[in-house]
């Protein structure tokens, strides 16, 4: 089928849904999303989002620029970071007058909490700036949009998901093609403008936060397309997964007091960060759960430590971390009001991803020149807001800074441009695609290789990485890239096939892996979230520049790109 | 452990009817039930079908009868069901195929009650006032997924066309709201003969609802707010 939209948005998460908030009424615009809008992975944020409101304590927007700055470790470009920073005001506002239920003052006002790395006067103390409703802030974020989505009659195209970007000879955009998930029909949407909010990749590693859905769709697609990502090394692990699960516990439950603690009792970020202690950023904290455990002092010689919210008030534990509780008390059958919780770090986030520019527009070298009529935002984006490592509640902000930054761009641009004829034959590569997968006959299953992708990218491209073991890493790729050629999937029907979705998602999940391996051997310095064992030391000198990777006939190609750096040149990092 | 899973299948290209099939995995008591679909779906039949998404009781994909019951695939264990565990669609909606059900009945009534704030007084520059007290009214009718446990959980639903508990609970969610200022139009949409003077009290959605919403009580609070605006 052929469907013609001046914009076309793929992805009904924060972002996505920020975006057509922009574009709804005022152009023809629809939203495809895999999943239903109401089920994507924003909704699962729990913390807050942050912004200078300054309504508990005395807070300035420059303070959370230089946390973000610091927090991703000078990677982050600086005229991002300001926007992202003093738009967060504007934007919480806006959500807030759309209905949005904020945890209140007693005067009234949005109430505020603390949140990792966030600080007072560069660096002094905790500062309570993150916004919050109770522990699923990113739930009321998502309900709040797509409540403003139906107000706007927003067109959507639940579970279709997206196999092809359309961009012509010359580079510029023109459209999607999209699998109907519901009926085994392609569709060809063709459009002056795209929108990519495809959401993270998680689903690369074995121990995730994310979401099953969580494959990289987005990125691997413009990666396929012979346009370059940025920054696909840097990846957060955040410190407190439930263990073996990878079900996140919010940093929402250390801002309100909890403490991290090892096999013996000890506060160990004592000796880590003195000043922020268990409020550190996640990459500091993810390796010093680490460290505690190589050195034997996991819970029982284990590999997990202790979050322990036992000294809280109790109503803290059941109101103002609700959720939290609950899941401990599901999956875990223990009471985070009497019992220590297990926990380990848990694949959360990436911070590398499609680069644009700040209006959201995706850029192919290192002069940001932007491709015609193609956008990114949220997850899938790399503008770069987190450098080498994202600060707690700043993905919330991103979304809905940088979401509603390509939205009013996008409107612009379809208001000044024509439509772009399409290519010849705009779906054959993706009928292509799903054709060979379903006709394909092997003796490979899809889920042995996940699994063994998911095993191996764990073990040697997760929080502790060396050269020698993101070089057998990418032997394993080479390997898996093989046998995934010789996969048989089931199900070889039109309707609902899950079975080809999944065998999808695997393809996306392999180049995914492959950039991040790419660029973490070639990264030869620790920063961030990237630490190489082989090279601990931040080296500015010949690092401080961001990664861009292309895949070209001849394999993967990097160059760099410099930091945009406007207001903090570059300092030890310490907490 | 090993547990044996009874799920209804339906395949639209090739049954008329649905029927059963019978699937034994190797599982882990803490594990949950999606975990078992995963596993027959990964490693024995990847054709069964499910939507799935968060895998921790967020995003509302995978809601399901299991054992009877609407439940969150996972957000139950296999240890509290013991080793027979029988997974069949929700009612009361059109089987697409296998467990998945056609939900869009579900959200054209969630559609209705125009769940949205409505309030065109010009906003201030900053955040409107609320109180703690004020924003506590909202507290539970706003943890709503959309899941449809509770909605199809409902005898009533099964037998006539209704609101259904999940869009009232959104149209509670902004009648209770102090900075909504659409009252009249939602309490018409409510009190209509189909609205929730259809609810009979049964208390099924309050069971169901995987996040703990007290769905009754907030039905109940909607009738009585009804009954004396009016009086």
């Amino acid at each position: 089928m052929y469907h013609r939209f001046d914009a076309v948005i793929v992805g009904a998460g924060g972002a996505g849904l920020m975006a057509a908030a922009q574009l709804a009424g005022k152009c023809n615009v629809a939203v495809i999303t895999k999943l239903y809008p109401v089920r994507s992975h924003t909704g699962a944020a729990q913390g807050g989002i942050a912004a200078a409101l300054a309504n508990v304590e005395e807070d300035h927007w420059i303070w959370h620029m230089f946390d973000t700055v610091k927090g991703g470790d000078y990677l982050v470009d600086q005229d991002a970071a300001e926007v992202l920073a003093r738009e967060a005001i504007d934007a919480i506002i806006e959500l807030e007058h759309w209905g949005f239920p904020f945890n209140r003052l007693p005067d009234g006002r949005i109430d505020q909490r603390r949140f990792g790395g966030h600080t007072r006067n560069f660096g002094e103390a905790p500062v309570r700036r993150s916004c919050y409703a109770a522990d699923r802030t990113g739930h009321m974020i998502l309900q709040t949009l797509y409540q403003q989505s139906i107000k706007n009659q927003v067109v959507f195209f639940d579970e279709f998901m997206m196999l092809d970007l359309l961009l012509t000879d010359d580079g510029v955009c023109t459209g999607v093609v999209a699998l109907d998930v519901e009926t085994g029909e392609f569709h060809v949407f063709h459009s002056k403008a795209v929108l990519l909010a495809t959401g993270g990749y998680g689903r690369v590693f074995k121990v995730t936060s994310n979401a099953l859905s969580l494959t990289g769709d987005g990125v691997a697609i413009v990666f396929r397309r012979g346009l370059p990502l940025e920054d696909m090394e840097f990846y957060q692990f955040h410190p407190t997964g439930i263990y073996k699960l990878g079900i996140l516990l919010s940093e929402a439950c250390r801002g309100e007091g909890g403490i991290l603690r090892n096999g013996l009792g000890e506060r160990f970020m004592e000796r880590y960060a003195p000043t922020l202690l268990d409020l550190a950023p996640r990459d500091v904290v993810s390796r010093s759960i680490y460290h505690e455990i190589r050195e034997g002092r996991g819970v029982e010689g284990k590999d997990y430590v202790y979050l322990d919210l036992t000294h809280l008030p109790k109503e803290v534990i059941e109101t103002k971390l609700a959720d939290n509780t609950d899941f401990v008390r599901t999956y875990l059958g223990l009471d985070p009001v009497v019992d220590p919780i297990p926990i380990q770090p848990t694949a959360h986030y990436a911070m590398g991803g499609i680069p644009t520019d700040v209006d959201g527009r995706v850029t192919v070298d290192a002069q940001n020149t932007p491709v015609p009529g193609l956008y990114a935002a949220g997850e899938c984006a790399c503008v770069s807001v987190h450098g080498a490592n994202r600060l707690g509640t700043n993905s919330l902000v991103d979304l809905v800074v940088f979401g509603r930054r390509a939205g009013k761009h996008m409107l612009q641009f379809v208001q000044q441009n024509d439509l772009h004829p399409l290519p010849k034959e705009p779906d054959y590569r993706a009928r292509a695609e799903v054709e060979w997968i379903l006709e394909n006959e092997g003796q490979e299953k899809v889920a042995t290789i996940r699994a063994e992708l998911q095993e191996a990218m764990m073990a040697d491209a997760s929080v502790f990485r060396t050269g020698d073991g993101l070089r057998r890493m990418q032997d394993k790729l080479v390997e898996l890239r093989n046998r995934f050629t010789r996969i048989t999937i089931d199900d070889r029907s039109r309707t609902f096939n899950t079975d080809l979705v999944e065998a999808i998602e695997l393809g996306y999940l392999l180049d995914c892996a492959e950039a991040i391996v790419a660029c973490a051997l070639a990264r030869e310095e620790s920063r961030g979230a990237h630490y190489r064992e082989d090279f601990p030391q931040r080296d500015d000198a010949n690092w401080l520049k961001h990664t861009l990777v292309t895949r070209t006939s001849g394999g993967l190609e990097l160059s760099y790109k410099p930091v945009i750096i406007t207001r903090f040149q570059p300092k030890e990092r310490t907490y | 452990m090993q547990v044996t899973l009874r799920i209804q299948r339906f395949n639209p290209e090739t049954d008329t009817k649905p029927h059963y099939r019978e699937y034994t995995v190797e599982v882990e008591p803490t594990d949950r039930v999606l975990d078992a679909l995963n596993q027959v779906k990964w490693y024995q039949d990847g054709s069964l079908t499910y939507r799935r998404s968060c895998a921790h009781g967020i995003c509302g994909s995978d809601a399901m009868r299991i054992n009877g019951r609407n439940r969150l695939a996972c957000k139950v264990l296999i240890k509290d069901l013991g080793p027979k565990i029988t997974i069949e669609p929700l009612l009361g909606f059109k089987v697409i195929k296998d467990l998945v059900v056609d939900l869009e009945p579900f959200f054209a009534q969630y559609r209705t009650v125009k769940p949205y704030l409505v309030n065109d007084e010009p906003p201030p520059t900053r955040e409107r006032l609320q109180t703690p007290e004020e924003r506590e009214l909202i507290e539970d009718t706003s943890k709503c997924i959309l899941c449809a446990c509770c909605t199809s959980a409902c005898p009533i639903f099964w037998t006539t066309e209704w609101l259904g508990p999940a869009a009232i609970v959104n149209g509670h969610r902004f009648l209770f709201d102090s900075r909504d200022r659409a009252t009249e139009e939602r309490l018409a949409v409510l009190n209509q003969r189909f609205g929730v003077w259809r609810c009979r009290t049964i208390f099924n959605c309050t069971e169901a609802c995987p996040r703990g919403i007290q769905v009754t009580h907030a039905i109940e609070q909607v009738k009585r707010r009804i009954l004396f605006e009016q009086s």
